[in-house]
């Protein structure tokens, strides 16, 4: 039954032509080569002037693969639960439970700091042939993610063998533009990019991206340096949808962010640590990711700063679990992709994580949490995550929100030399 | 130092001890002490506020609004494990590779100054294009390296990148060291029939140590610090940097304060310690020679 | 030579020939090692940046000069953010860092290893934690500007974050040991009876310091400002955390072209044309400074 399912639109011709060769594999390469060279060592390095690799796109991962009792689970720091034990050390409740419940023991680790960096890292390994040594990544919706499947360096998934996401997976995340059809990715938790405020050094409500021109606030405001979060976000301020823009409208959101950048209103393009310029007041208003305001304002003790969607729209962007090729593990890992759509342990990541849980049916089982939890600490916390917007998004929300322009290799060139021009000055 | 330092070296305490006295009398004299404190506070300062954040009674994930005074941090630094064992394989590459690249290093600033040999323009241009390269072309580069000879990724791939890295530091402050002292000591010994081994130990060892010394801290210290090229060569391996990197996304933990604070403090104790120790045996080196140092 | 005349029986590295062989016994092992991982690299570096190609489709040798002429085109500005920020770092360093290594070396005493060490070990935390904390003291609200603006001692708007001054300090302080260190292993080395001697013919300390003390430390101030001007130049972390619009350096630019747009021929363009240009620099200040080779500096 598992038979080539159908390939996405925004497939090129490069991938399809890759598909029909033979995979030269690492040891061939070298082989053909003789011993160690410089001709070798280029032919098969990333960089190198060879076809790219047409990897598995083949089910024969999960007609031949088998459950072997471990998965090599590599995610982002401090993106799941934790609990700490009797001896003061660290464990992760859900992933004891899933051990369990399964037999199969996680090494979980968490290498991914940095999207375009992990990439940068993983590349070279990949395009060689040699496994990355993870069953599951995750990975954010980003020209790496497009890249890693128009190279095929991710297993197609089998959706047989998951069915809770089907079932309890949300429509929104269901349908990412990014990967049509869910054949690459599901998943792992999602957030929205929009504008933070502080609620102290501004009094009036903010509600559109054109807020962040205001004169008014001079010096003090942070854009993202991502050109995809600054990009896409000024181009749904200027009434453009991402996915229907054209490169001509890039260049008309750059002037706008050139004349910002220029006339002193903003401050500078921050990475993630805006919201701690935010939280410092060194801005008083920045584009901002939803969860780190919650934390944000949870840290501090205080009520100051405030996020909101803009009314032209905002983003949603979706860190997503894979699987890539020459994963040692690929039954143990779609078992535990399947796994955290459970609303209970979608409950407990999102308790947790507090972005935005992929499963809408975990907000009862924080209910009930809160209602059964004893220490007041505890209940407010699981009140505050059940009714949080951040986490449970309204519909209203989710309608407002796209995701970043899927760009080919061509057009993510053009976009990043566009926007850097203005971001890299 | 000068517990290693031969007998020969010590009639050079005199004029420093001179000098020490002598500021006693001239408050100008305090301008430099002064001074050379200031900078040490500058260079402080940022570990003070790491050292406050340590005790932030945060309840969120962000550590750097101040939030109240806790010791929670405190109870169970070693509370997340795998930034412990990022902590302790930081610790043992650097030392690992700094014991490599400070020998290969010396080995380089000495060939450079004691003798003539072809290439030698060449070998200095490619210790300036080591520092100058980009960490993260060289970085990626040297993965791919790696990964097409099939070395695995980890603490000896770390250990090997490190000691490239670290080499031209060695070789380039060793060589000020080494700069301008006069050869006859050595010549002296090998006419005596010493080997060049020997000769090394005993004489030019010891002569060139405190540069030997500080180069091996910089390298300690680069090797600790790094990110980008250990980000590449490291596989799954964690590294202090790497794992504190990484969660500056998310927020980086009290713990990770805590850690730094307790490295740091150790590295006070030890060199209070070491001043400590030095100055009772330069007084008991004084007593017994009757040699009066202060 | 003394040594080829000698009568005594010699061990064989102390022949003419073991003289002639020792150097590269000596040089063997490092240089191997820089040339397993670090020239090997760069060949394919080198070759790299005369490719064309897209990431997906594959990258070919092409003798692409193209790189070159484009990236320098496009960046001229972020290569001359580069050479003012990391020269401006390399003289606040120097300044900061000679009296203090010439204190240590000349005033400590036998409390010279610990002053050492001390002045280390921020570098042994994480320079993540170091520059958190820096943003921390130098907010536009934090504990130095704060008190400051509260008493109107400089306008509200007044800010040290996101600005050109704050990457010079920024990356003055992150290369700094690599400054002081050099020069202090110099200092440490002169003999103090030639001080003394000179403390005898000109009595005047200045003058001590400026015919005797400084020229003999030279070699290390030459190291120093090697070991900091260079990797400050080539740094794009503290511009990234501490500098605001219109101050990226090129190290971020080769980064960004690396990572994110995955466009590694220009990026290796980018490397190469800073490293040759850095080393063509040093060359240059090498020749101006009138020693022979770089790392003697004698």
């Amino acid at each position: 039954m598992t038979t080539l399912r159908e390939l996405p639109e925004f497939l090129d011709a490069a991938f399809l032509r890759g598909l029909t060769q033979r995979r030269i594999t690492r040891r061939g390469a070298l082989a053909g080569a003789g011993a160690i060279s410089l001709g070798a060592f280029l032919a098969a390095c990333g960089i190198g002037g060879n076809q790219p690799s047409a990897a598995t796109h083949q089910n024969w991962v999960w007609d031949k693969a088998k459950k072997t009792g471990t998965l090599d689970f590599g995610s982002w720091p401090l993106y799941i639960d934790t609990a700490v034990d009797s001896a003061g050390n660290t464990t992760y409740p859900s992933l004891v439970e899933f051990t369990k419940e399964t037999g199969i023991k996680v090494n979980y680790s968490e290498p991914i700091q940095d999207i375009a960096e992990f990439f940068a890292k993983i590349a070279p390994q990949l395009q060689a042939g040699t496994p990355i040594g993870y069953d599951i990544i995750v990975i954010t919706n980003s020209i790496q993610l497009t890249n890693l499947m128009l190279k095929h360096w991710l297993v197609e998934l089998d959706p047989s063998k998951l069915p809770n996401f089907y079932k309890n997976g949300s429509k929104r995340v269901q349908n990412r533009s990014f990967d049509p059809g869910n054949r690459f990715t599901i998943p792992w938790q999602s957030g929205f990019t929009g504008i933070a405020y502080n609620t102290k050094k501004i009094s009036r409500e903010i509600t559109s991206y054109n807020d962040l021109f205001d004169p008014a606030f001079k010096g003090k405001v942070g854009m993202f340096t991502f050109t995809q979060d600054t990009g896409n976000l000024t181009l749904l301020g200027m009434g453009i949808k991402p996915d229907n823009s054209k490169p001509s409208d890039w260049q008309k959101a750059a002037d706008k962010l050139k004349q910002q950048r220029d006339s002193g209103i903003l401050r500078k393009f921050y990475d993630q640590s805006y919201i701690k310029a935010l939280s410092a007041g060194d801005t008083v208003i920045s584009m901002a990711w939803s969860g780190d305001v919650y934390q944000a304002n949870l840290s501090a003790g205080n009520e100051d700063l405030k996020f909101i969607l803009p009314k032209e729209g905002g983003l949603i962007w979706t860190d997503n679990m894979c699987i890539p090729v020459g994963a040692a593990h690929p039954v143990d890992a779609i078992t535990y992709m399947n796994y955290v759509y459970d609303p209970k342990v979608a409950a407990e990541l999102a308790e947790a994580i507090n972005y935005i849980t992929p499963v809408p049916g975990a907000k009862a089982v924080v209910e009930q949490d809160a209602a059964a939890a004893t220490d007041a600490d505890t209940k407010q916390s699981l009140t505050d995550t059940a009714n949080s917007s951040a986490v449970f998004p309204t519909d209203a929300d989710l309608a407002k929100t796209y995701y970043y322009r899927t760009l080919n290799p061509a057009e993510a060139t053009q976009w990043n030399d566009i926007f850097n021009a203005v971001i890299l000055s | 130092m000068s517990t290693a330092v031969p007998a020969a070296a010590q009639p050079r305490q005199t004029p420093v001890a001179a000098a020490v006295s002598r500021s006693r009398i001239r408050p100008s004299r305090l301008i430099l002490p002064a001074y050379a404190h200031l900078v040490i506070l500058w260079l402080f300062a940022p570990i003070f506020v790491m050292m406050v954040f340590g005790f932030n009674d945060t309840h969120g994930k962000f550590n750097f609004t101040w939030a109240g005074f806790t010791l929670r941090w405190f109870m169970h630094p070693f509370g997340i494990p795998t930034l412990t064992s990022a902590a302790l394989t930081s610790l043992w590459t650097a030392l690992t590779a700094t014991l490599i690249s400070t020998s290969l290093g010396t080995m380089l600033a000495l060939a450079s100054h004691r003798y003539d040999f072809r290439g030698k323009t060449i070998l200095n241009s490619v210790l300036i294009m080591n520092i100058a390269a980009s960490e993260v072309v060289v970085g990626s580069a040297l993965l791919t390296l790696f990964v097409t000879y099939g070395v695995g990724l980890g603490y000896v791939t770390i250990v090997l990148a490190q000691v490239m890295f670290t080499i031209p530091f060695v070789a380039i402050t060793v060589g000020a060291r080494l700069a301008g002292t006069d050869p006859a000591l050595e010549e002296a010994a090998q006419d005596l029939g010493a080997t060049p081994v020997v000769t090394f130990f005993l004489i030019t060892l010891p002569v060139i140590f405190p540069g030997v010394l500080a180069a091996a801290l910089l390298a300690l210290a680069i090797s600790l610090d790094d990110y980008v090229i250990t980000s590449f060569v490291a596989g799954n391996t964690q590294t202090f940097p790497l794992w504190v990197f990484g969660a500056t996304r998310e927020g980086v933990p009290p713990q990770v304060n805590v850690i730094g604070t307790l490295i740091f403090t150790f590295g006070v104790l030890v060199a209070v310690g070491g001043a400590v120790y030095r100055s009772w045996s330069v007084r008991r080196l004084a007593r017994e020679t009757g040699f009066q140092s202060r | 030579m003394a040594v080829g005349t000698a009568t005594v029986r010699r061990p064989a590295l102390t022949t003419r020939w073991g003289r002639a062989l020792a150097p590269y016994l000596l040089i063997f092992p490092g240089v191997a090692w820089l040339l397993i991982f670090f020239l090997f690299p760069l060949l394919t570096l080198a070759v790299t940046s005369l490719m064309s190609g897209d990431f997906v489709a594959g990258f070919q040798f092409t003798w692409n000069f193209n790189n070159y002429t484009y990236g320098l085109g496009l960046y001229a500005t972020q290569y001359s953010h580069s050479l003012e920020y990391g020269a401006s770092a390399t003289l606040i360093a120097f300044l900061l860092a000679y009296p203090a290594a010439y204190w240590i070396a000349f005033h400590a005493g036998p409390r010279k290893s610990a002053y050492l060490l001390i002045i280390l070990l921020p570098f042994f935390v994480s320079f993540v934690l170091r520059t958190l904390s820096w943003e921390t003291l130098m907010g536009d609200d934090g504990p130095i500007l704060g008190p400051l603006k509260s008493a109107h001692l400089i306008p509200s708007d007044f800010r040290v974050l996101a600005t050109p001054i704050a990457v010079t300090f920024g990356l003055a302080y992150t290369f700094f040991p690599y400054m002081l260190l050099p020069i202090y292993a110099s200092l440490e080395k002169i003999d103090r009876r030639l001080i003394e001697a000179a403390e005898d013919l000109f009595a005047n300390r200045v003058e001590v310091f400026r015919r005797v003390i400084f020229p003999l430390s030279i070699p290390g101030v030459f190291a120093g400002v090697l070991l900091t001007g260079i990797p400050a130049t080539a740094d794009f972390v503290n511009q990234t955390l501490l500098g605001g619009a219109g101050t990226t350096m090129i190290g971020r630019v080769i980064e960004q072209q690396f990572e994110v747009s995955a466009n590694y021929p220009l990026a290796s363009a980018l490397a190469f044309v800073f490293m040759l240009g850095l080393l063509a620099m040093l060359l240059l200040y090498q020749r101006l400074f009138g020693t022979d080779e770089l790392v003697r500096a004698r």
